[in-house]
């Protein structure tokens, strides 16, 4: 792949999920019109959010904790060159063997290539946002190998022939009657007389997976973590279905974005305290499997790791940017986003939703390709207050503005405000000006857009008869 | 003591009502207020909107104008959040470092009115008289980016004949967001639907805040939908006798 005098690429398009067909603006318009979709996330943002706050409270050092996963993650990006060739260099010496993908690209074909190796035609998946991301999926169904997802809310997304909505919990826009005609309509052997009970659609999938997990060789997962000083590879879950999958096949192939390196084990100790309490608001998440290489006789016989750029060098560049990778891929962002619970996942294009997907997508990309995403916020701040590791997800919305590219329209406006703002004179007799806005009335009828869109929803204020500077020069 | 208003563009221009009534006040309080003239905009609406560059001569401007004052006052939490954190990063992005370093020096010189009067004057009881039944909306600026907690609250509680309601989901965004409102009018007007709801829920006849900008976007939602509900900002219910 080439590289303009050594400068970091960014992901590549025609392969993966970063880009969306739309604007922001047009996905939201259909997400806010459906009034069960809203009623769906309200529900589910309310219960994680109250149920997190819980767990959190309970911590007296939650705020010192944050400074700890933010100073790790700081660190880590500063020397991640040399802690990726550690960490190779251990997963080599522990029976593993480990490849570099620049891209969505080369980490597709890699995998397809590790995968058609083994004479399999199916692999087991464990819920994994950087797979989503390159859509691996989609090339391994491309070269005649069925992949399965196996997490309860992914293989729901799955059948559905649906995107994901959510970092943790994919199918958080779907309720239970819907995953009942999901299920009905595409699980191979799913008993008819099914209900939407949500213990019985449990069952329903339990069955199905179980005789996949017995019957299938290879597995694909991702990581949550890597430590570099021993090249042990960690997966947080909560149903044991990752667990099935990372011990049983004879072939495990991990894909890993590069910035999940941790220097060694001491540093879990922060992070599997700040994860499960900021994503499923639980004090420890039910399963955490570690690995390191190969161990004959117990668990996979062939271990693949594929440590995955896809414009992870290309934001770590970005000084103001770079803090995006220190995301550990919680949801607490999009929990707590005002935004992101009116207009639902889809409406961002990414398979990052919410502020996360609003700084990390567009720098993974180019900010040209996801022009729209940096202006998705209110700039309200409720994501960088639930960050675990505090990443300051409005200053980077800025500096990501700063970088988007303008219409010639606004770029005029804006100009003209600031000269006017600038020049004393020129701007009370803009404020004088104001008066006029009288005639549109305050439901400001035909007023041009972009004006109109704020009396859609809105009277205008009325003008007052004297400014305050004015007022002041009489006093 | 002297203090130096900023105004604000938009209380200055829309709702001159909010910047009056801090100057009566603050004098009420037996301070003396001084207004430079040469002032206009602190920029934050360019800084937002993705113009840093276009936003350098209003921060300039601020800069030259406030320099020569120990301590400015502003009716909006968003303006000084966008003062005391923003200014010196758009000089320094745009390469004047000597800038930055005044601007940050003036920013921390620069208070939003509540954190004038409970940190810097010491007051908490203002004198005040408002018998009305009032729930308080804390502006997203206010809140977790300047983080002035519950000083407005505290004023409040000491207004004579007040009557403070609580506001359900009181720390959910508006939808305001400066451009935000034009650019994603649709989810900012869902977003809005939801505050006035809780705005209504309360029985309360006026809302509060900071910042005249919510007020604007919340009270022209309560307007079209013919709530009754008025908005007043803090600095006209605690100047009121």
């Amino acid at each position: 792949m080439s590289t303009f005098l050594g400068m970091p690429v960014t992901a590549p398009s025609g392969v993966g999920n970063l880009r969306g067909d739309r604007t922001f603006p047009e996905a939201a318009h259909d997400a806010l019109a459906d009034g069960q979709l809203r009623r769906n996330l309200r529900h589910a943002t309310t219960t994680i959010r109250g149920k997190s706050g819980r767990v959190i409270a309970e911590l007296p050092d939650w705020q010192e904790l944050r400074t700890a996963g933010s100073a790790i993650k700081a660190s880590v990006l500063a020397r991640l060159p040399e802690l990726l060739e550690q960490l190779e260099e251990r997963v080599v010496a522990a029976g593993g063997v480990v490849h570099w993908a620049a891209d969505a690209n080369e980490a597709n074909a890699i995998v397809t290539d590790l995968v058609r190796a083994t004479g399999s035609e199916r692999v087991i998946k464990v819920k994994s946002m950087a797979t989503q991301e390159i859509g691996l999926n989609e090339a391994l169904e491309a070269a005649g190998i069925q992949p399965v997802e196996t997490d309860l809310a992914e293989l729901i997304v799955q059948l559905g022939e649906d995107k994901p909505s959510h970092i943790l919990v994919p199918a958080i826009h779907r309720n239970r009657s819907e995953i009942r005609e999901i299920f009905l309509r595409a699980m191979p052997g799913v008993d008819p007389g099914l209900t939407d009970d949500p213990p019985v659609l449990a069952a329903a999938a339990r069955k199905y997976l179980r005789e996949t997990f017995l019957s299938t060789r290879v597995a694909v997962s991702g990581a949550n973590f890597a430590i570099a000083e021993t090249g042990t590879l960690a997966v947080v879950e909560s149903e044991g279905n990752g667990r099935m999958c990372l011990t049983l096949p004879d072939t495990l192939i991990t894909v890993m974005g590069l910035e999940k390196v941790v220097p060694t084990w001491q540093d879990l100790e922060v992070f599997l305290q700040l994860l499960p309490r900021a994503s499923t608001g639980e004090r420890m998440n039910p399963y955490t499997t570690m690995w390191t290489g190969v161990t004959p006789g117990d668990g996979p016989q062939s271990f693949h790791l594929v440590l995955l750029d896809n414009g992870r060098s290309a934001v770590l560049a970005d000084r103001a940017g770079r803090a995006a990778l220190h995301c550990i891929r919680c949801s607490a962002c999009l929990n707590v986003c005002p935004v992101y619970e009116r207009t639902g996942g889809h409406a961002y294009g990414s398979v990052y939703p919410g502020p996360i997907g609003a700084v990390l997508s567009p720098q993974l990309t180019g900010v040209e390709d996801n022009a729209s995403l940096p202006y998705a916020s209110s700039l309200c701040g409720a994501c960088f207050d639930a960050c675990p590791v505090k990443i300051d997800i409005p200053s980077m919305l800025v500096h990501l503005r700063d970088k988007a590219p303008h219409s010639r329209m606004e770029r005029a406006v804006m100009r003209a405000a600031a000269y006017t703002m600038n020049h004393p004179r020129l701007y009370a007799r803009a404020q004088r000006a104001a008066k006029l806005a009288r005639i549109a009335g305050r439901r400001g009828r035909g007023l041009p857009p972009p004006l109109s869109s704020w009396t859609t929803a809105r009277d205008l204020p009325e003008p007052p008869e004297q400014t305050f500077r004015d007022w002041w020069a009489r006093r | 003591m002297r203090i130096a208003l900023f105004a604000t563009c938009l209380a200055d221009t829309l709702f001159p009502e909010a910047a009056k009534a801090t100057v009566r006040l603050l004098e009420r309080l037996g301070h003396e207020v001084v207004f430079p003239f040469e002032q206009s905009c602190c920029g934050q609406m360019h800084v937002n909107t993705g113009y840093q560059r276009d936003a350098l001569p209003l921060v300039k401007r601020y800069v030259s104008v406030f320099d020569r004052y120990d301590v400015i006052v502003a009716p909006s939490g968003s303006c000084v959040g966008s003062i005391r954190h923003q200014h010196s990063l758009v000089a320094s992005n745009c390469g004047e470092r000597g800038l930055a370093a005044r601007a940050q020096d003036v920013g921390s010189r620069t208070y939003e009115l509540s954190e004038l009067l409970v940190d810097v004057l010491g007051v908490e009881d203002v004198g005040a008289r408002y018998p009305h039944r009032v729930t308080y909306h804390p502006t997203c600026h206010s809140l977790r980016m300047i983080r002035v907690g519950d000083k407005p609250l505290r004023l409040l509680r000491q207004v004579r004949g007040l009557e403070l309601v609580e506001l359900p989901a009181a720390e959910q965004c508006c939808g305001f967001g400066g451009t935000f409102a034009l650019k994603n009018a649709e989810t900012s007007a869902a977003m809005l639907a939801d505050k006035l709801t809780s705005v209504v829920a309360t029985g309360a006849e006026v809302c509060t805040a900071g910042d005249a900008s919510c007020l604007m976007h919340i009270g022209g939602g309560l307007r079209r939908k013919e709530t009754g509900v008025r908005t007043v900002h803090l600095a006209e219910i605690l100047a009121s006798t």
